[in-house]
């Protein structure tokens, strides 16, 4: 016997609600199930708009899916999933409080003293590289500093899931592979159960156990599945250049090609 | 940039110049024009009399300048704390805020000047009748830019908020109430500057004391000297606090971005 999923989507479907006279309703992600183990990395791809972010904030319990069933831990899931971080996509730090603040405001959220939340607090900013930064404002950092603080933010309540949501999509190559090297060191550690959702495979390859491929949208839906069974430690930069790595890409994206072909189509159709 | 204030200056003294030049020849009549000099010596004997800053415990005695001045801090305090609390609550209940919509317009939109003679009624001919209807002009600026502020809160960092555990009592204090300060702050000029014009007027319809109460008895003796003196003593005041919400502004919102803003080393 297993033990049980850190997070399982049974059967999720999302349909959001017509607005307007002429519009029907659109039904973003269907009959979509998606286990994710203790301490697995999964990665989660597909085409532009295919309802990926959905997904996920259906698993952090921002949305209520329209049918389906969220388990966290083998418990049905109501409300927002207090045993999950999130990472967003755009810039979610609070602009009117410093680094040091922003980091340190979950666990004051949960009743922890000011003392322990910002000693708390330094400690990830040490970890993230930021300290020395902790005084300023979000408006005075840099893209890739903040997605740091973003993620310290996160990790410093210690969440069991972690959800991503294309969190490094908006930095440049160089400081993207920076950080993709740092979370995966910081995942390391210990090994928390992370979603990790993006469009771009070889990222997802990179620094995944699994990847699993979502059919374009709308009805979106997983079309595949692929353990990646390269060795760990991983260097994001290196493992692009093996052997295996490559063979795995052509396999995952020859599933993909099609998809990406249907949500360019489905895209223009829509514009 | 070279600094403008020397041609600033020259400004204004060709302006006097000409209004002095303009009444002492009697091409502008000096009765409808008052005279530039008189009116300034009549500024200087209000003060050195200390009918205008004479402190004192007694609204008889006390002096016109300090009236006004209390008179605009309550109006503007009385006013913002009511300006958030009121916009804090319907931008956080759609039902209430649909429900009292029309009112909120209806009361926004008309002159709220003629609510003086009411709140001479209600209120006496005290400073509080001033102060209530500073507290009029002040509240709708705050409620609008509050609620506002409210509505543009980024959704992604109060999902963001949410998901670090915030209660909804967190959620206004640390999310919702730094948003609408802001916007507030943004409306700091306007909202003094109402303050203070609720003041005034108020003190020009009705009063015993105050630098508008000044201005009325001027006119009322038709010495329009007295009212210039009056004008230019408000707008110094006037002038004396933008320069201070200026200077809170500077010190208050220091993590909004500046425009090409950089640090020195």
């Amino acid at each position: 016997m297993t033990a049980v999923a850190a997070l399982a989507l049974e059967n999720i479907s999302v349909t959001f609600a017509a607005r307007g006279a002429d519009a029907a309703a659109y039904t973003a992600v269907r009959d979509t199930t998606l286990v994710i183990e203790r301490g697995e990395f999964v990665s989660v791809v597909g085409p532009t708009g295919c309802g990926k972010s959905t997904l996920l904030n259906v698993a952090a319990g921002l949305l209520a899916p329209s049918a389906g069933r969220v388990a966290v831990f083998g418990e049905s899931l109501a409300g927002l999933n207090r045993k999950a971080g999130y990472l967003f996509q755009a810039d979610a730090l609070m602009p009117w409080r410093s680094a040091r603040d922003n980091v340190a405001i979950g666990l004051l959220y949960h009743g922890a003293s000011r003392a322990d939340a910002y000693a708390k607090a330094d400690d990830w900013l040490a970890r993230v590289g930021l300290s020395g930064h902790g005084h300023r404002y979000p408006h005075q950092l840099s893209g890739g500093m903040k997605k740091r603080v973003a993620l310290a933010q996160t990790l410093v309540m210690d969440p069991q899931i972690l959800l991503m949501d294309e969190p490094f999509s908006a930095l440049d190559v160089q400081t993207r592979q920076l950080m993709e090297n740092e979370l995966l060191e910081l995942w390391s550690a210990d090994r928390k159960s992370v979603v990790f959702i993006t469009h771009d495979l070889e990222e997802a390859i990179a620094l995944s156990d699994r990847v699993v491929v979502l059919s374009a949208g709308p009805a979106t839906r997983p079309i595949g599945e692929y353990a990646i069974d390269l060795p760990r430690p991983r260097d994001v930069a290196e493992i692009r250049l093996t052997p295996r790595f490559v063979e795995l890409h052509r396999e995952i994206w020859d599933r993909m090609r099609d998809e990406v072909m249907k949500g360019y189509v489905q895209s223009q159709k829509v514009a | 940039m070279k600094p403008l204030w020397p041609w600033q200056v020259l400004l204004f003294l060709v302006l006097f110049g000409l209004w002095y030049g303009l009444t002492e020849t009697g091409i502008l009549p000096p009765f409808f024009f008052g005279r530039p000099l008189i009116a300034l010596q009549k500024v200087w004997e209000w003060f050195e009399s200390g009918e205008m800053t004479r402190f004192s415990t007694s609204w008889v005695t006390i002096g016109h300048l300090w009236v006004t001045l209390i008179e605009t801090v309550l109006a503007f305090v009385i006013g913002t704390v009511l300006g958030l609390a009121v916009g804090l609550w319907l931008a956080l209940s759609p039902t209430a805020s649909a429900l009292l919509d029309p009112y909120v317009k209806a009361a926004n939109s008309m002159p709220r000047v003629i609510l003086a003679p009411i709140f001479a009624v209600w209120f006496g001919l005290g400073i509080w009748s001033k102060v209530a209807l500073g507290v009029t002009l002040v509240f709708f600026i705050v409620f609008f830019n509050v609620y506002q502020g409210v509505k543009e809160v980024s959704p992604v960092v109060l999902a963001n908020a949410r998901m670090l555990g915030a209660s909804a009592r967190d959620l206004l204090r640390t999310v919702y109430l730094p948003s609408a300060t802001s916007w507030v702050f943004s409306s700091l000029h306007t909202s003094v500057g109402m303050a203070f014009v609720g003041a005034v007027v108020g003190e020009y319809l009705g009063s015993a004391r105050g630098v508008g109460y000044l201005i009325l008895q001027s006119e009322a003796v038709f010495d329009i000297n007295g009212v210039f003196a009056g004008i230019v003593i408000l707008t110094a005041f006037a002038l004396a606090l933008d320069w201070l919400v200026t200077v809170a502004e500077r010190r208050l919102l220091v993590w909004r971005p500046a425009p090409g803003e950089t640090e020195p080393l």
